[in-house]
């Protein structure tokens, strides 16, 4: 595994150009995201248009794999419905080993299946950076309970 | 320049290849690693000498007490300890600056009491303080930093009054290396009435100790951060004080007499130390300070304070490199904390990893300190008596490779 497949040009460009820069004055749902030991952070706003995520508007500062991590998982969420991100989001943790599953990845069709976010598979071969790929995912799902708690 | 390879040759761990290259040690701010020495005689006590301490009326027992007392008094020597009875055996640094919160500043802090802290402390010198604050109602302070990240002893006689009766100080930056003049900070302290508390986490590996030149009231040092085991450090009290001080944990070794409604304890510094002690761990610390002065601490001092102006020197020729600490050696130790242009302190790490050399990336438990730095994390390389020029050279090669991958001008 060398270094030119971990920080692939994609990744670089969603580190340096991140989507979906900002806040909603008005959130349906939010979660703040830390990595305590390393100082990660995501700041995370939803809004909502019945059961589909209308917009997605992040801020956070830390290691390029966390913030690229972030920024393509905005493109990526952003319009879908909930099923919709339930599903991309037990790909994206297949992707990573972090939950068993088949995250449906075709090596002839890149981007067939997860977009951008499959630039980052390189990151599963560096286990210690895993949980860097997957703190903007763990605060989504924390934005999403959020949303379940407060509309229940 | 000094030149202590030939001690290499003591640390077996420095032996291997990692990711295919020589292994590079530069995380010795964070842990170091042990010589023969130091794990033959935790292991020759588990072979021939395990018993518990202190009670047992058969040789074996008396042996391993011993063993036990002989590594306190190694330590009082080394720190320059009036008497072994000054040495208290803790978890660590962090417990030590607890045991000193709990057990003395819970009986001596008042509502409208200051704390005063300096703006380099490790979070290990910050948040006992915040508990005792919790309880007590007294206020944290902290002394200010100068532009070139040493402590601004202008700012001392004004933060420096009767209300203050704590000063804890750092006798190293973890972070920026930087050495605070100590003893002139625990000469002011004194002459308000104030006890001075020194996180010696890093001074102690480091720097030459005499507590009683330094003129301070508690010091605080884990052994695994001077080539001994983990689980055990030290808290060096002055001995009036220590015999003062009530226990923060209770239970087996720490009484005098126990009876069903009330004890009473034993003197120090067994009060302090409840249960049975870490004693292969205080064996191996005392290993570890024998290997220390065999070596001689000047002589530590001399050959870091190379390597740490030779690092200074060379990390100056890479662009976009910012260095935080003073630039000055005679104001610094070996950790050396940096950033590289755009590129997360994380992503070097993993990158300079990929040559073999470990450093470290983040907070470094300083997240105060890193904030009034501006950044929210910095990569660490921190250097030891094993360390070499040739480690330092082999960050270049690293540090180009990571400007190559992010496309760093």
């Amino acid at each position: 595994m060398s270094l030119d497949d971990l920080y692939r040009e994609v990744i670089l460009d969603h580190y340096r150009n991140p989507r979906r820069r900002g806040a909603l004055e008005h959130p349906d749902a939010h979660a703040d995201g830390q990595n305590p030991l390393c100082g990660d952070e995501i700041s995370l706003d939803l809004a909502f248009d019945g059961d589909r995520i209308a917009d997605v508007r992040l801020q956070g500062r830390g290691c390029s794999i966390s913030q690229a991590s972030a920024s393509m998982m905005a493109e990526a969420v952003a319009g879908r419905t909930l099923a919709e991100v339930e599903a991309l989001m037990r790909r994206f943790k297949a992707m990573m080993d972090i939950e068993s599953g088949d995250p449906g990845i075709d090596a002839s069709r890149p981007g067939a299946a997860l977009g951008d976010l499959e630039a980052l598979q390189g990151v599963r071969r560096f286990p210690v950076r895993i949980k860097c790929a997957d703190l903007p995912w763990a605060t989504l799902a924390q934005a999403l309970e959020s949303r379940g708690a407060g509309s229940a | 320049m000094s030149d202590l390879s030939r001690l290499r040759a003591d640390f077996p761990l420095l032996q291997q290849e990692m990711n295919g290259r020589p292994l590079v040690y530069l995380d010795s701010a964070a842990t170091t690693q042990k010589p023969t020495a130091v794990l033959d005689a935790m292991d020759a006590y588990y072979r021939r000498y395990n018993a518990n301490v202190h009670r047992g009326a058969y040789t074996l027992a008396q042996e391993a007490t011993e063993l036990y007392e002989g590594a306190r008094a190694k330590v009082a020597a080394f720190v320059g300890a009036a008497s072994p009875r000054e040495i208290v055996f803790t978890r660590g640094t962090t417990s030590a600056i607890n045991t000193v919160a709990f057990g003395w500043g819970m009986y001596h802090l008042r509502p409208g009491d200051r704390i005063l802290l300096t703006d380099l402390e490790h979070h290990a010198n910050v948040v006992p303080w915040q508990l005792l604050c919790r309880h007590t109602g007294a206020h944290l302070d902290y002394l200010p930093l100068t532009p070139d990240y040493r402590v601004d002893l202008e700012r001392l006689a004004d933060r420096l009054d009767e209300r203050v009766k704590v000063v804890g100080i750092s006798g190293m930056s973890n972070v920026l290396g930087t050495i605070p003049p100590v003893a002139r900070v625990a000469a002011a302290a004194r002459a308000v009435g104030a006890i001075t508390v020194v996180d010696a986490a890093q001074m102690a590996p480091h720097l030459p100790v005499d507590v009683a030149a330094l003129g301070v009231d508690f010091l605080a040092c884990s052994a695994h951060k001077m080539l001994g085991p983990t689980g055990i450090g030290a808290l060096w009290g002055r001995l009036e004080l220590l015999e003062a001080m009530e226990p923060a944990e209770g239970g087996g070794e720490m009484i005098r007499d126990v009876g069903r409604d009330e004890s009473t304890w034993a003197p120090a510094p067994h009060r302090f130390e409840a249960g049975t002690p870490p004693i292969a761990e205080a064996v191996g610390f005392g290993a570890a300070v024998d290997y220390l002065s065999a070596v001689g601490m000047d002589e530590v001092r001399r050959h870091e304070a190379d390597l740490t102006g030779y690092a200074l020197e060379r990390l100056s020729e890479v662009p976009g490199l910012v260095v935080y600490g003073p630039p000055e050696v005679e104001h610094r130790g070996g950790a050396v904390s940096f950033t590289l242009a755009d590129i997360h302190p994380h992503d070097l790490a993993t990158i300079l990893d990929q040559q073999g050399i470990a450093i470290r990336a983040g907070h470094h438990c300083a997240q105060p300190l890193h904030r009034l730095l501006g950044v929210p994390a910095t990569a660490r390389a921190s250097f030891y008596l094993y360390n070499t020029r040739r480690e330092v050279d082999a960050l270049l090669p690293a540090l180009a490779e990571a400007r190559r991958l992010f496309g760093v001008a």
